[in-house]
């Protein structure tokens, strides 16, 4: 159960960031942006191989006493970033995989729809109501 | 202001007016302009409509909260009835008709008689259908309750272009909802008459086009702005009228045609929604247009637009970018970016309805989902051997999310034919499941008319069946294949593998003839010929030599046999030699039939029996190498000739190396379906240089056949023959190795491709229900 989730795009801008209202969202704009720092480690230490072959999911970017982040890029260097509870420790790296993969797929259908512009702001109703699912998930 | 008593059905009617006026929903206020409105309606003298407002108190307060609304309507009535107009008589005034607001106007909207006919609840219940489901702003299709569209009338939209098209730009009496309530609760006479009341009370709307102007702005405010009307405004253009009327057939002009067509679009719509149950429902008329509109950028009908010709179309209709998406979104079935015609026509449908004032449902309404495809219908019935594959392809390829289409039902079932055909049970994984046919779908549109998808998992099903053909039937080829042969047996591949069986003996009849004892097997049959495996075996090559040639020029190619020492003592060494494209082994001699048949072994026609008859030879040591050679065979250009001649030659060192003498035997003995091959390369070896000596290759072959291990080879001057001929053979054997790797790392290449793609359907198969 996601507590903030961010499409970041290419040129690490956002596309979409949305957050449980009820904490600081600014704390999670921040984890947000200093994530992209990680995911961009990341992505440069597999630079060397071909893109192919490096993984979608990255995993755990990094953890703080509260929260864990977690980091997802695709082939087009758009990455999704995932904020989770730290309390919620039932939450297993599979169902992040599985919610990255919602993510992304729901990402794909906002790129299908030829009135979406690539680097617009993500405004699709479908998308929000995914996301909105992700982060209301009961735990 | 003294309390007002009102009665139910004044108190429903009120309300009722109210919500029509509270424009901005805002459930206290009124709009002032609309109260105007609604007493100029109420065809009062413009005094008496001060008076009243005074007397209710609005013109102190300055707008009309509910009480004093409810004063005023009183007051109408009041007024109406003839009674002086005093504060007092709202509550004194018994019996009091409720106020009657006359439309000066009639017609509000043609509406089809049938809808109209007789039931005023249709009409009640057809403003509330017409109003979808979230009747976010209270605005609602004037027309849709214009009182007097009860009297059916004719499709007079083009005779009337202004009224259809004020309609749309005017709120509704009420919300949706109250009409409703309306309908539903028609107490007698007061419930006709309160349908009557707002009834003509819309029609003053009507005519007031100038007054559509204030219906536009107070629209406007809560719908897209002013440039949306300039698509729907046809009442500010007087050639809008005449676009109208030539709605059917104008063309050219495609805004002009699609403002048109929205006129009568929104036309339909209010007239289909009559029918209250479905508001979203396209009529017959809507949905011809729809479809005329699709020729217009796709001529057929079962294709597909593109999604930057959609965003063309859709753009022209000047609704904001935000709502276009959203409109894709919920038209847009299958995620594919592209629109069938029935994705089109919902696309559309929501685009009028939205220019209408229709706020966009959340969901798809089931009346403007889009049908399942028919794929046996559609050209792209060959795009789904391709399309599994491609399921998995684009790890963003939104898995199916939208209920099944039907339309792989078709492909799925000739796969599995086609498969079951050749006998050989592949765990094919054809599903029938809605997710897989979606996806299927998917990927027909995605990747076209692209048979020769190279990843297809289907793609890759037919090739390890051909492989298992391959393997099968190899042994048939090596015999006496030549180059030709290979062409040949090659086609048995292009053909569907359920033919590989028949080619195959078709191959073994001319087989025999080919003096390429080792001819490589024909390469499984690939149904693609893109696929970069099969381009790589050169068997496309193969293929397209005709069948035909089969019989005369595998005759006419074996390349010339190089003289054969005697070979007749040793058949294996000799027969060795001579392999290339003489290079049938000949000895098959062990079988007896083979024997016979050697004085006829320089008629390659006789091969064909010879091809029938081997297969008594085995070596077992052989065995395993013949089905290596085939595959490499195979996988080699066909043009190998040579290389199937050093197969065979290979084949018969190794049997040679196995049992000297029975070089014949030698290529024989692999696997029993080789060994016909085999046999009959051998014994065309045998037979060409041994024509004369053939008693002695008999003799050799059945001693070869006796006792494989050691034959005594040709003696003396043999030796040197024999030696050359180990060599070659050995040369054979390398380059066959080799060709029997890159055939081992093809087939692991593909069979990994296969795999993947598998895991990919496996991951997106779940998110099909996502």
């Amino acid at each position: 159960m996601a507590v903030c989730i961010a499409v970041i795009a290419k040129e690490n801008y956002p596309l979409y960031i949305r957050s449980t209202p009820s904490e600081n969202e600014l704390k999670f704009h921040y984890m947000v942006h200093t994530s992209l720092d990680v995911v961009d480690e990341k992505i440069s230490a597999m630079g060397k191989a071909l893109v192919d072959q490096r993984e979608l999911y990255l995993g755990l970017l990094y953890p703080t006493e509260d929260y864990k982040v977690y980091g997802y890029v695709t082939n087009s260097k758009v990455k999704f970033v995932m904020v989770v509870d730290s309390s919620n420790t039932a939450l297993r790296d599979n169902e992040i995989r599985s919610m990255f993969r919602k993510l992304h797929n729901s990402y794909t259908d906002v790129m299908c729809n030829p009135f979406y512009n690539p680097g617009d702001r993500i405004q699709s109703r479908a998308f929000d109501n995914m996301v909105t699912s992700m982060m209301i998930q009961v735990c | 202001m003294e309390g007002l008593t009102l009665s139910d059905a004044e108190q429903k009617y009120y309300s009722d007016l109210f919500s029509y006026c509270d424009i901005e929903s805002t459930k206290k206020v009124v709009v002032n302009g609309r109260v105007l409105e609604l007493f100029r309606a109420a065809q009062l003298p413009n005094d008496v409509v001060l008076q009243i407002m005074e007397l209710c108190g609005a013109t102190r307060l300055g707008y009309f909260g509910r009480s004093q609304f409810y004063i005023a309507l009183k007051l109408v009535a009041v007024a109406q009835s003839g009674f002086p107009l005093r504060v007092e008589s709202i509550n004194t005034v018994k019996d009091l008709p409720l106020p009657r607001f006359v439309a000066s106007k009639n017609e509000q909207e043609p509406r089809p008689a049938a809808s109209y006919s007789s039931d005023s609840e249709n009409q009640g219940s057809y403003s509330g259908g017409v109003i979808p489901p979230p009747p976010g702003r209270g605005q609602v299709k004037k027309g849709s309750v214009s009182h007097d569209a009860v009297q059916p009338r004719p499709s007079a939209d083009q005779q009337e272009p202004a009224s259809p098209v004020v309609s749309p730009q005017q709120s509704p009496p009420t919300s949706p909802h109250t009409w409703r309530k309306h309908n539903r609760h028609p107490s007698g006479g007061n419930g006709e008459r309160p349908l009557a009341g707002p009834g003509p009370f819309w029609s003053p709307f009507a005519d007031s086009q100038s007054g559509s102007a204030a219906g536009d702005a107070v629209w406007a405010g809560h719908s897209p702005p002013p440039p949306q009307e300039n698509w729907v405004s046809f009442a500010d253009t007087p050639p809008t009228s005449t676009l109208l009327s030539m709605h059917p057939a104008s063309v050219q002009d495609q805004t002009t045609v699609r403002t048109v067509a929205s006129a009568t679009t929104a036309n339909e719509i209010r007239r289909q929604s009559s029918s209250y149950d479905d508001p979203w429902k396209i009529t017959d008329e809507q949905r011809q247009y729809y479809v005329n509109q699709f020729k217009t950028i796709q001529p057929d009908l079962n294709g597909f637009i593109p999604g930057s010709a959609a965003k063309e179309f859709f753009t022209k209709s000047k609704l904001p970018i935000l709502e276009l998406s959203h409109i894709w979104e919920l038209s847009d079935f299958d995620k594919d970016g592209a629109l069938t015609l029935d994705e089109f026509c919902a696309a559309f449908h929501l685009v009028v309805a939205r220019k209408n004032g229709y706020d966009l449902p959340e969901k798809l309404p089931e009346s403007l989902m889009p049908k399942l495809i028919d794929l046996e219908d559609s050209a792209d019935v060959g795009d789904q051997p391709g399309e599994v594959g491609y399921s998995g392809s684009p790890a963003e390829a939104p898995p199916s999310k939208s209920p099944s289409m039907p339309s792989l039902n078709q492909t799925w079932p000739e796969l599995n034919q086609s498969s079951e055909d050749t006998a050989i049970v592949h765990p094919v994984p054809i599903r029938m499941t809605p997710s897989k046919i979606h996806m299927q779908e998917m990927e027909l549109k995605r990747t076209g008319s692209d048979l020769t998808n190279p990843t297809s998992p289907l793609l890759v099903k037919p090739p390890d069946l051909s492989e298992e053909n391959k393997i099968n039937s190899s042994v048939k080829f090596p015999s006496g294949n030549t180059v030709a042969d290979g062409y040949s047996s090659s086609d048995s591949f292009t053909s569907d593998p359920e033919q590989i069986g028949s080619s195959v003996t078709r191959q073994r009849s001319h087989s025999g003839t080919s003096p390429d004892n080792t001819a490589p097997p024909p390469p499984p049959p690939r149904p693609q010929p893109s696929h970069s495996r099969s381009s790589s075996l050169d068997m496309n090559r193969t293929f397209a030599v005709t069948t035909g040639q089969q019989q005369a020029g595998v005759v006419a190619h074996p390349p010339a046999v190089p003289p054969r020492p005697q070979p007749s003592q040793a058949p294996g060494p000799s027969v060795h030699r001579p392999v290339d494209a003489d290079g049938l082994i000949t000895h098959t001699s062990t079988s007896p039939q083979q024997i016979p048949e050697q004085p006829n072994f320089a008629d390659f026609s006789q091969f064909e029996v010879f091809a029938a008859s081997n297969v008594t030879e085995e070596q077992d040591g052989d065995a395993e190498k013949h089905p290596e050679v085939l595959l490499v065979e195979k996988a080699s250009d066909p043009a190998s000739s040579l290389r199937v001649a050093k197969t065979d030659s290979k084949i018969e060192d190794k049997t040679a190396a196995s049992a000297p003498a029975n070089m014949s035997k030698g290529t024989t003995p692999l696997a029993p379906p080789p060994k016909p091959v085999r046999r009959r390369l051998k014994s065309e070896d045998e037979l060409r240089p041994d024509v004369d000596e053939h008693t002695q290759k008999t003799g050799v072959l059945a001693a070869v056949l006796a006792s494989q291990p050691s034959i005594p080879r040709s003696v003396g001057k043999d030796k040197k023959a024999i030696q050359a001929s180990i060599r070659r053979n050995k040369e054979t054997n390398t380059v066959l190795a080799r060709l029997n790797s890159e055939l081992q790392q093809q087939l692991k290449d593909v069979l990994e491709e296969r795999i993947s793609l598998e895991v990919q359907l496996e991951q997106l198969r779940p998110f099909s229900h996502l």
